[in-house]
């Protein structure tokens, strides 16, 4: 019971860094390329997590304002990373990873 | 104790949604649990009080990157049959979920986590409502925040260079 509670940040910890990992495993695994697409900004998200818990935990707005550049960061790379899987998409008619390997060696 | 609950419920929402996310064939599917996924963590957010964040993660978040996403995924209008071969493998997603946990996020919570972090919050003043950051962002932070325009100025123009049939 001592480790469920109270609720410390090391428990938003955990939860940050299990999101980071199921993000990583996203896309280490999946084929998809939306599927990817998502995983990062869970990756994004997680990390943001953690910047709030610690704004909280140190009484400093400072991570807030980095969480809001993030998200706007994270927009910019939704909007090119989408861009780019329609420019792939014209070009090869499918969206599996394993299939865009032009400059695989 | 009710903020255990809160916390417990939140969490599960968000590993569960995120484990949907990275197992659906059907990236509509995905993108949907993703959209929970930000609800839940907005929800977080605002228990460790910081409103803004918190509607900031519903109105860029689950209302425009992943509006953008689902536009997307049906523009280009995938058939079940193109989604069967980009099927999740248990085998793989196990063993990637298995290397990443056991390689990095546990051993990083038991090394890596700083001193300080397994004591309740502190009670602060602090508020992360619109008027404090707005406040640091143009005050602090003006310069930075300048240049993130550029940057979505810059995504924009590539977006549409990238996308575009010709130019």
């Amino acid at each position: 019971m001592d480790m469920l509670y109270p609720i410390t940040p090391t428990h938003y910890l955990t939860l940050s860094a299990v999101l980071f990992g199921i993000g990583v495993a996203g896309v280490l695994s999946r084929k998809n390329i939306f599927v990817a697409l998502m995983s990062l900004e869970l990756m994004l998200n997680a990390v943001n997590l953690s910047f709030v818990v610690f704004s909280r935990l140190r009484g400093d707005l400072t991570g807030q304002v980095i969480v809001l550049f993030v998200v706007a960061v994270a927009a910019a790379e939704a909007c090119v990373g989408l861009a780019i899987v329609i420019a792939l998409f014209r070009l090869k008619e499918t969206v599996d990873l394993d299939l865009f390997k032009s400059l695989k060696g | 104790m009710l903020e255990a609950v809160v916390f417990y419920i939140l969490a599960s929402i968000i590993i569960g949604m995120g484990l949907l996310v990275i197992t659906r064939t059907n990236p509509i599917a995905s993108a949907l649990a993703m959209v929970g996924a930000f609800a839940a963590l907005a929800a977080l957010y605002a228990t460790l009080e910081a409103t803004f964040v918190a509607i900031l993660q519903i109105l860029v978040y689950a209302g425009g990157i992943m509006v953008l996403m689902i536009f997307v995924i049906m523009l280009l209008n995938l058939h079940t049959d193109d989604l069967k071969p980009m099927k999740a493998n248990g085998a793989t997603l196990l063993l990637s979920l298995a290397g990443v946990f056991g390689g990095i996020v546990v051993p990083v919570l038991f090394i890596a986590l700083p001193k300080g972090t397994d004591k309740v919050f502190p009670g602060t003043t602090m508020e992360g409502d619109i008027v404090s950051v707005g406040g640091m962002l143009f005050s602090n932070y003006l310069f930075p925040f300048e240049m993130l325009s550029l940057v979505l100025l810059a995504a924009v123009v590539g977006a549409l260079v990238l996308a575009k049939r010709k130019l």
